[in-house]
């Protein structure tokens, strides 16, 4: 029978549902496609590989609601429903599905897991009963549906408990409560959170250690582990927010045993077929045991043990879900074993989370159960010192030698608070407290709850680096903890190169090895590798002419999974030029570090030690960085000054590019109007420079992903307020309220090909990232858009550079300025390329290679009617602490693409499922300072139960701008855009087409 | 202090002294399982062999107790690229020390694997002196690894299982306890004569080290246990039922050693992933003219994993059903043979 299989994807990337979505669902498509399947793929977001044309048969870039998918499968009629690669948006979509009688309406049958074990798992009392009937122990715990059926169990049980919402997304709205206030307070917040009012109320069993099996199980029932993950960090912080190594460190053969015994229980008892996620909590000193969480579907945690083993499980699981066996289905990485096999391996995986702290004032860094990471960095090393201080690096932790510089000064008070309510921070503060020897790592044990195994691993550390390193035996065992040439400088007091020169004076150098799932046990031909100290190299440089892609590392605010979108469409074009493709990258989340799609994959943080490690071993000269985002850019000078060569790009491009008084030069030079603005040095630099250019204006310093550190300064006040928190030199430019607008080329250094031009619908001053835009633009005159397109032609020629290129204005009046020159691949290349059809980023990649624009363009451009609209998607809930105000500084995690007759979109704000309820609301509810609507004082105490968006934007209502975003308020803080809103209420939901059928220009708009 | 490990194919691999005991020769075989370091240290099939072990790290969750598969260290030296402290008093390092076997750290077990790969399982020779002589061999080893007088085990009143003990581990004889038997572990060279005056129900021929052929003299005596009563045959026990029934046996290039070898139920296509630690297996082919049929094989290269004799109750299992260290589902090898003793037939006939 012919399948025609909807595979519904993951929606916009939001903290807890990253990138690994875009993995698992790209596979699965590929694995439905080899099979013979007809793949109809639903997903919103549009900066994803899966919703490339070439990966569905169908492909439907639509807002994730109820209404959208019930009209996609009216269109298609697909057969089957695969509903387990997307996440917990995909299930949530699934089973309203169900209970909207869609599926049983039009026949439809599910892949895979069945929607009751889906339902066995996710709602917490079923979990519970099924639990209970296979003798698994559970802690103790009941589920409520309202605030007072609390009283029972703190009266019984008391506290501390957990609360732990239904149907929510990386455990939004839950947390540990420690008094029985805190525990109302929680609760209800977990209610409001839960898509169906219910919540898990659970003894606390914070301080076991905390294990998760990632299990695979076919209809014939046959069950493998594919891998074991335990958690550094003891229960009570997110899996996602914690260190994890793979496989698990601290458990006997025996225990290790019950926990897979138990795991195969609970997938063969629910009747899983596919993969299945289980968590589990383990006593620090005794065999025993909880059940924490079973997730039958493919997960973030599926896709690092994926990569930390070389297992495709998305793939298998795929298959398996088709009806095939484990035992049918050959082995990708060995080729000659089968799939029915559990992988061995002879290295240690580290996974660090990324979190967005940084970016914000304020932030509440503490961690618990709900989840606040935005990407993760992985490494593989021989010891755990080294697989840890790889994957630390990769994630850009500060290490100066050991921990950041300002532990090493900072009060023992302060390193404390880092560790008694866990933050980020947490094992770098260990770190520093044992090297400072304030602290013991017995006392240490004690207060984390941390085992003595990895406590007695940072001892191994601070040890380590205070030996005489000029020893050979010194110096190897330091690089075999993962010691880079600079951490042994910084504690040598000498350079980084000396440590290199005095290395290889010793015969040290690094190793490749394969990823090959046997422990070398089967030959293996996988073209996947990660370098380490010990051993020998696996590694056999090719023959064809090369070229190393430098990914975009750890998923984070501003630089997220539209980079790996394309650094992988880079591989594919150089490919197709017959050019051996090596890819590096740490990111174990996304489709580039899968090893099918380069030649080669290295496993590597993106720091200029490791790269340049892997360009040594592989003899290769070229390097193509500027599809990696700021990681590659920021790689360009070091690489130069090493003797690489960048395609298409120079580092003094890039400089002339980011040094604002070298950029203002060139633009002066061509003619082009730039916004006034100065660099500073010091704070009577900026007041007088402010002087000069008159209030309102913008500071900030270059080399920043995401407006890190902006601020726009509007009264003296401000800058009163603002001037504290600067660090100098400073960049300070009038702000120019105008109206702004983007451009994603590709430039070939003499002609520049403009696909589409981006309009912005909020005011400049709104980090683009966080902004809704239109294209083609609807404000900007065609008079305009000519001219811009003009200065893009006269920047092109004067650029010496190649590739894709992105350049920002402002409109104000008649002025046209330029606002940013990116000389790389940006945030919005995806959108556009899907909205055009245009392959711009392999179009990108040639021209950096040399080719010309007039071999690479078609002549006929596409003809347009219709709009495209991008909208920002923000993980506001999960991080508390931050106000949901849109500025200069980007806040969004993901995006949203939709197509529409008309310039609005009424699905503006939905991203879900889980928001239905959200969008039935019809209530507005405006502060102070919306004339235009109402203008009403709002404090705590204003009720949003039954609202559905807030405009507010003065300063003194951020309590009750976070108030509403806990009960799933939109916040609009920009004037343009409740104007927009307004008019997206008015709008029609307009018909779904795919991608497919409007490129062939059979659909429309396009 | 560095020590080399020499092949028979003459390719070294250097290391680092974590013993004070140095010399060590005997086959060396590797161990690709990442937990389970206790229990194969202690296992008696693993006698007289230098083991390699692939994960990195070895020792980092130290002793447990109740894991020795033996009272004692049996192999005969051991290679690890790091012997772990776990920061706890329960320590392997110090255990390998009192036990007198010699520790290679530091060795590049990854290479060693791949040129077993390439020129099979063989001997080699721990040492720090390069001039040491070579020779030696596994022969006569069951006899060190056997129990020399009757023991033993439980007061189950299910029945009465005798073990004809080649190197027997523990949880084998444990596996058979707790399903309700009195276990009498008896020395390898135990006449069916003897055996019957023991009024056994059922009989297990235990795992042990070595090459089966160098036991050709007591097949006879296994055939005449085997045909008399219901019977289990574990790793060794396999194979010495396979040869006395006729079958087969050669050395495979280099062996199934480690926690994840996938095996199919050839009757009902299920399959389980098994702890296996063996250098020689019975050929396909040669089941053929035997009354042992094929009841399990290998998913990956489709190897004999265990037969049923056509007519009596006989079960034989290449891989290790009682795990420790490894998988649990094989486990169901020990149900199968407590219902053929309770039953009296072969239940998967």
């Amino acid at each position: 029978m012919h399948k025609k299989v909807l595979v519904i994807g993951s929606g916009p990337i939001i903290i807890g549902q990253a990138a690994e979505f875009d993995y698992s669902g790209t596979q699965a498509c590929q694995a439905l496609r080899e099979a013979g399947c007809e793949v109809v793929l639903f997903n919103s977001n549009p900066a994803t590989i899966m919703t490339d044309p070439g990966i569905a048969d169908h492909t439907y870039i639509e807002a994730m609601t109820l209404e959208k998918a019930e009209w996609i499968i009216q269109t298609e009629r697909p057969t089957h429903l695969l509903a387990t690669v997307g996440g917990q948006t995909a299930l949530n979509l699934a089973l309203a599905l169900d209970e909207a009688g869609v599926l049983g309406q039009y026949g439809i049958n599910l892949l895979g897991t069945s929607l009751e074990t889906i339902r066995d798992g996710e709602d917490r009392e079923r979990f519970k009963q099924k639990m209970n009937e296979l003798g698994e122990p559970l802690p103790i715990s009941t589920t409520i549906e309202s605030i007072d059926a609390l009283d029972h169990f703190i009266s019984e049980t008391g506290v501390p408990l957990i609360v732990r919402p239904a149907f929510t997304l990386g455990g939004t709205g839950g947390g540990i409560a420690e008094t029985v206030d805190a525990a109302y307070t929680l609760a209800k917040r977990g209610l409001e959170a839960s898509p169906i009012s219910q919540c898990l109320i659970e003894q606390s069993i914070a301080g076991y250690k905390e294990f998760e099996y990632e299990v695979m199980r076919d209809a014939n029932g046959t069950c493998i582990i594919v891998c074991n993950m335990e958690n550094i960090d003891p229960v009570g912080v997110h899996t996602g927010d914690s260190v994890v190594f793979a496989p698990a460190q601290t458990l006997s053969d025996a225990m290790h045993q019950t926990l897979r015994s138990a795991s195969f229980r609970i997938v063969s008892a629910l009747g899983v077929v596919g993969g299945c996620n289980i968590q589990f909590a383990v006593h620090p000193t005794e065999d025993a045991y909880y059940v924490i969480e079973v997730n039958p579907r493919v997960s973030r945690s599926s896709a690092l043990a994926s990569k930390a083993t070389g297992y495709p499980i998305a793939k298998i699981a795929t298959r398996l879900a088709l009806g095939e066996r484990l035992d049918d289905c050959i082995n990708p990485v060995t080729n000659g074993t089968m799939a029915s096999f559990e992988p061995a391996l002879d290295y240690v995986t580290a996974k660090v989370p990324t979190f967005p702290f940084d970016l914000f004032n304020g932030t509440d860094r503490t961690l618990g159960p709900q989840m606040k990471a935005t990407g993760e960095s992985m490494a593989m090393g021989k010891t755990l010192e080294e697989a840890l201080q790889k994957a630390w690096r990769g994630a850009g932790v500060e290490q100066r030698p050991l921990y950041p510089s300002w532990m090493a000064t900072a009060d023992a008070a302060a390193l404390y608070a880092e560790i008694s309510a866990p933050t980020d921070r947490r094992l770098l503060a260990c770190l520093a407290l044992l090297d400072r020897g304030i602290a013991t790592a017995s006392q240490l044990e004690a207060m984390t709850g941390i085992a003595p195994h990895f406590m007695t691993m940072f001892e191994r550390l601070v040890t380590t680096i205070k030996m005489d390193l000029s020893t050979k035996g010194n110096l190897l065992q330091a690089k075999r903890f993962g010691f880079t040439d600079a951490q042994i400088a910084q504690q040598m007091n000498v350079t980084a190169d000396a440590v290199a020169a005095m290395r290889i004076e010793h015969d040290i150098t690094p190793v490749y090895q394969m990823i090959d799932t046997c422990a070398a046990e089967f030959e293996s031909r996988t073209p996947y590798f990660y370098g380490t100290w010990h051993g020998t190299s696996e590694v056999v440089p090719g023959e064809r002419p090369k070229v190393a892609i430098i990914g975009s590392g750890p998923i984070r605010i501003g630089q997220g999974i539209e980079f790996d979108y394309s650094s992988v469409h880079a591989v594919w074009a150089l490919q197709k030029l017959g050019v051996e493709t090596i890819m590096i990258n740490n990111n174990p989340e996304t489709v580039s570090t899968d090893f099918t799609v380069a030649d080669k994959l290295y496993v590597e943080p993106l720091t200029i030690e490791d790269v340049v490690h892997v360009l040594e071993a592989e003899g290769c000269q070229d390097v193509l960085i500027q599809f990696g985002g700021q990681t590659g850019i920021s790689l360009a000078h070091a690489l130069e000054t090493k003797g690489y060569h960048l395609l298409g790009a120079t580092a003094d491009v890039i400089d002339q590019m980011e040094d604002r008084d070298r950029f203002y030069q060139f633009l002066d030079e061509i003619g082009v109007a730039h916004i006034p603005g100065e660099e500073v040095r010091s704070v009577d630099d900026l007041t007088s420079a402010i002087h000069r250019l008159g209030y309102p204006c913008v500071v900030r310093p270059s080399y920043v992903i995401g407006g890190k550190g902006m601020y726009i300064i509007r009264t003296a006040a401000d800058l009163h307020q603002i001037e504290p928190q600067l660090t100098y030199p400073l960049l300070v430019d009038a702000y120019v309220e105008g109206r702004e607008l983007e451009v994603d080329c590709v430039t070939d250094g003499k002609t520049v090909y403009v696909p589409a031009l981006l309009e912005q619908i909020e005011a400049a001053g709104v980090h683009s990232g966080d902004s809704t835009m239109i294209l083609p633009p609807v404000k900007t005159s065609f008079a305009q858009q000519t001219k811009i397109e003009a200065i893009v032609q006269t920047i092109g020629q004067a650029l010496a550079y190649k590739g894709a290129l992105n350049i920002q204005f402002v409109l104000k009046g008649d002025i046209i300025y330029v606002l940013e020159i990116n000389p790389r691949a940006s945030r919005t290349v995806p959108i556009v390329s899907k909205v055009t059809g245009e392959p711009l980023i392999e179009w990108a990649t040639l021209a950096a290679v040399g080719q010309e624009l007039a071999t690479i363009v078609p002549d006929v451009r596409p003809v347009w009617s219709g709009y495209a609209i991008k909208t920002p998607v923000f993980s506001s809930l999960k991080l508390p602490g931050v106000d949901p105000l849109t500025g200069p500084v980007m806040r969004s995690t993901g995006e949203t693409l939709q197509f529409s007759m008309t310039p609005y979109v009424s699905e503006r704000f939905c991203y879900d499922a889980t928001t239905t309820r959200v969008m039935n609301r019809t209530e507005i509810v405006a502060g102070q300072g919306w004339s235009s609507y109402s203008d009403q004082a709002l404090d705590e105490t204003t009720e949003f139960q039954n609202v559905s968006v807030l405009f507010s934007n003065v300063p003194e209502e951020q309590t009750a701008r976070e108030a509403a975003v806990r009960n799933g308020v939109h916040v609009i803080s920009e004037i343009h855009l409740a104007d927009y809103y307004q008019q997206a209420m008015q709008a029609e939901p307009m018909s779904v087409r795919s991608l497919q059928t409007m490129q062939t220009g059979e659909g429309l708009p396009l | 202090m560095t020590g080399t490990v020499t092949l028979q194919s003459g390719q070294q691999f250097d290391g680092t002294w974590e013993t004070s005991a140095r010399f060590a020769k005997g086959e060396v075989v590797f161990f690709t399982g990442m937990t389970g370091y206790q229990e194969v240290l202690t296992d008696p099939s693993y006698a007289g062999q230098i083991v390699a072990f692939t994960y990195p790290l070895i020792g980092q969750y130290g002793l447990t107790e109740g894991a020795s598969e033996s009272a004692d260290i049996q192999v005969a030296g051991v290679l690890v690229q790091t012997l772990a402290g776990n920061g706890a008093a329960t320590d392997l390092k110090d255990w390998l020390e009192q036990s007198g076997v010699p520790v290679l750290s530091d060795v590049d077990t990854r290479s060693l694997v791949h040129a077993l790969r390439e020129h099979g399982d063989q001997w080699g020779m721990m040492t720090s002196d390069l001039d040491a002589s070579f020779d030696g061999d596994l022969h006569q080893i069951t006899e060190t690894v056997s129990t020399p007088e009757y023991v033993r085990h439980g007061d189950g009143t299910n029945g009465h299982i005798v073990c004809l003990d080649f190197g027997v581990k523990t949880s084998m004889v444990q596996a058979m306890v707790e399903r309700g038997y009195t276990v009498t572990v008896v020395p390898f060279d135990t006449t069916a004569a003897q055996v019957h005056e023991l009024a056994p129900t059922g009989i297990l021929v235990s795992n042990g080290p070595g090459d089966p052929r160098d036991l050709v003299d007591y097949l006879d005596n296994v055939r005449e246990v085997a045909l008399a009563y219901p019977t289990l045959g574990i790793c060794m026990g396999h194979q010495l039922l396979a040869l006395a029934f006729g079958c087969e046996i050669e050395k495979q290039t280099y062996g199934h050693r480690g926690s994840n070898h996938p095996v199919r139920n050839v009757q009902t296509g299920e399959v389980w992933m098994t702890s296996q630690n063996h250098g020689y297996v019975v050929t396909r082919d040669s089941l053929e003219a035997t009354p042992l049929e094929l009841l399990f094989e290998n998913v990956n290269d489709l190897s004999v994993e265990g037969t049923l004799h056509r007519t009596v109750p006989i079960l034989t299992a290449q891989f290790h059903p009682e795990a420790s260290p490894g998988p649990k589902e094989a486990q169901a090898i020990f149900d199968r043979f407590d219902e053929m003793i309770q039953q009296g037939v072969n239940v998967y006939a």
